[in-house]
């Protein structure tokens, strides 16, 4: 492509026709828009770091308070071990990523509301799921680094370290969640009505979704109508996982995470129960993104 | 590459099927666009063309349908009903054709205050896939044109708004687009700012970009297009060009203020004895600027001299009085019924 005018560059753009891209082209474009939208959700995050600050202190309050709140439990109350952090620990990473993952939309939102979003509709995108990409990278980068921090500060409290493939199967459980998360919190930002309406629905969800699970407590604790909701709960099966892992040093794939009423999960089926849920939630926001947003 | 103005009157829809801009060439089609929003119509029947290389006017009170008729165009909103075409390919069957062709600036700047204006624009280039060579160029090539240079590299927070108007232009004609849709691009602009946007307006269309632009200052798609269309509550209701339109209401336009701000009880008398002239086509009161009369007269008539006798017959003053060749603003009263300071409100 000359670029030694300007209309030859015009003439050029007229030729190069849309649909019938090659797929390598496609790619390379595909990549080229992510790489460029990620960027910019980048940039945001190091030129106001304050949702970063928040978002490494607030986990840690969580350790330090919850921790606090059953420190004199009686013994056996939380599990085997008596130790409620190392209890706690699994439910605090799992919490904290569900929750900056439940926020992913409110960005985009924002753009939809000031009009940055239809300027990013307008451009020639390949597909407009580079849009979704390029926020789930951002979001699983942030929750990896709070992962970080989080394993690392409850080895320092004595919740001991588990080994590194564990620390891999713990990163990709929080990754796997993420992606879901981070897509129907999207698919919500695509599809609701502004901003208020949004951040009630992330009001009512977060919360909620945090004490029906087996974050704070195990599921024996929970009278039976808890439990069936906790275990209808995809963060149960986030948590159980990394819990059992934290728990069980000689822990393997096959090993029994949650032993529910319906049959017994293993650590590789919660895993494969979780990718389901992040394939439904990332196929489900499909339509949205075709639709035109008025 | 001009438009050749003697083809202009001529509506011949030819569609050439490549690439080269010639000047009888259609550019745009909208041919009974439609678009309901619940139980309101946002766009009733919206039919026009603009030719390949035109500056086009979109004119009309607010609310009328024209920023809808441009997001339906721009791929932002699916239409209800109509057909739209951009340089032969249809809008709504290959959305993804018409976006590398065009450029769409909303009335509202759509910008990042956490970016400098060269890293929104880098991340534009990326956007429209243009190569790292490529963005180099074009971006030095907006900011000059648009004299931006000295601000690039600032946060887009810190501009004014002239400047954030400006690198918004920017970013829509970054990826050198066949046709620029501008929805009210200078309103609300400092003299500096409007002035580098008209200059660049006719310097784009030196180099065959088609323009389709809204406005609510007539006299600038007056000064600017070479062809306008007026929309009132979702129609079309006159198009052509501003000298046709101006043309085509006749007469010529006489403003006269007996005082600065006259009773309505004098006004309406002085009203009756004008219209008795043969001269005096129509006169219509202007509450909105004290109670003066516009009239609307016959070319070359001497209806100057007649008026004042009249007055000093009815023992009157006269505040001011003065002639002009119909206007924009004059063609817009006469069709939609009200003025453009009336519409805004």
């Amino acid at each position: 492509m000359t670029q030694s005018t300007r209309t030859s560059q015009l003439a050029d753009s007229a030729q190069f026709d849309y649909p019938d891209l090659n797929l390598s082209i496609k790619i390379s474009h595909f990549i080229q828009e992510t790489r460029a939208l990620t960027k910019r959700l980048f940039i945001q995050l190091i030129r106001r770091p304050s949702t970063l600050i928040a978002g490494l202190v607030q986990p840690l309050m969580w350790l330090v308070l919850f921790g606090a709140l059953f420190q004199n439990a009686p013994d056996g109350f939380m599990g085997t071990s008596g130790q409620y952090q190392k209890f706690l620990g699994a439910g605090v990473i799992v919490f904290t990523a569900f929750g900056g993952a439940l926020n992913a939309g409110l960005p985009v939102m924002f753009d939809r509301e000031f009009g940055f979003l239809n300027r990013l509709l307008m451009a020639p995108l390949v597909s407009r799921s580079s849009i979704v990409v390029a926020s789930a990278i951002f979001i699983m980068s942030l929750s990896l680094l709070q992962s970080i921090v989080i394993i690392s500060t409850i080895a320092i409290l004595g919740a001991g370290l588990p080994n590194g493939l564990g620390i891999l199967l713990i990163m990709a459980i929080v990754m796997v969640l993420v992606l879901a998360v981070t897509s129907l919190s999207l698919a919500l930002a695509f599809s609701l009505k502004g901003h208020v309406e949004l951040i009630a629905v992330i009001l009512v969800t977060n919360l909620p979704l945090l004490f029906a699970s087996t974050a704070l407590a195990p599921l024996s604790f929970m009278p039976t109508w808890l439990q069936w909701i906790a275990l209808l709960n995809p963060l149960s099966y986030a948590i159980e996982p990394i819990r059992y892992i934290y728990q069980h040093p000689d822990w393997s794939l096959n090993a029994i995470a949650i032993v529910a009423p319906w049959g017994s999960v293993s650590l590789i089926g919660c895993l494969g129960l979780l990718s389901g849920f992040a394939a439904v939630s990332l196929y489900s926001i499909q339509p949205l993104l075709k639709r035109s947003l008025g | 590459m001009s438009i050749a103005i003697d083809n202009r009157h001529n509506e011949i829809h030819s569609k050439t099927s490549d690439n080269g801009v010639n000047s009888n060439e259609i550019a745009i089609v909208i041919q009974n666009l439609q678009k309901r929003y619940g139980t309101i119509d946002a766009v009733k029947n919206v039919s026009l063309e603009v030719r390949s290389g035109e500056i086009f006017g979109l004119l009309g009170p607010n609310g009328t349908g024209k920023t809808t008729t441009l997001r339906c165009l721009c791929t932002l909103v699916q239409p209800d009903q109509g057909l739209l075409e951009v340089c032969g390919i249809s809008v709504t069957q290959n959305p993804g054709a018409v976006r590398q062709r065009l450029g769409y600036v909303a009335q509202e700047v759509a910008l990042d205050k956490m970016m400098t204006g060269r890293e929104l624009l880098e991340m534009h280039g990326d956007l429209y896939h243009l190569s790292k060579a490529q963005q180099t160029d074009r971006i030095e090539f907006v900011l000059t044109t648009l004299d931006l240079l000295d601000y690039a590299d600032r946060l887009i927070g810190t501009y004014s708004g002239g400047l954030k108007k400006r690198l918004d232009l920017a970013a829509g004609l970054l990826h050198n687009p066949q046709i620029l849709v501008l929805d009210e691009p200078t309103a609300g602009l400092d003299v500096e700012s409007r002035q580098i946007m008209w200059t660049l307006i006719r310097q784009l269309q030196q180099s065959g970009t088609t323009i389709l632009i809204t406005s609510h200052y007539l006299e600038e798609i007056d000064a600017l297009a070479d062809r306008v269309a007026i929309l009132d509550r979702g129609t079309v209701i006159a198009s052509g060009s501003p000298q046709d339109l101006k043309k085509s209401i006749g007469g010529d336009r006489v403003t006269l203020r007996i005082r600065e701000f006259t009773p309505l009880s004098e006004a309406s008398q002085v009203r009756e004895q004008l219209l008795k002239l043969d001269v005096v086509k129509s006169v219509t009161l202007n509450e909105f600027q004290g109670n003066s009369l516009n009239l609307v007269v016959e070319a070359q008539s001497d209806v100057l001299a007649q008026t004042e006798s009249n007055l000093n017959a009815l023992n009157l003053p006269l505040f001011g009085i003065s002639r002009s060749q119909p206007s924009l603003e004059d063609v817009y009263l006469a069709v939609t019924g009200k003025c453009v300071s009336e519409s805004l409100n």
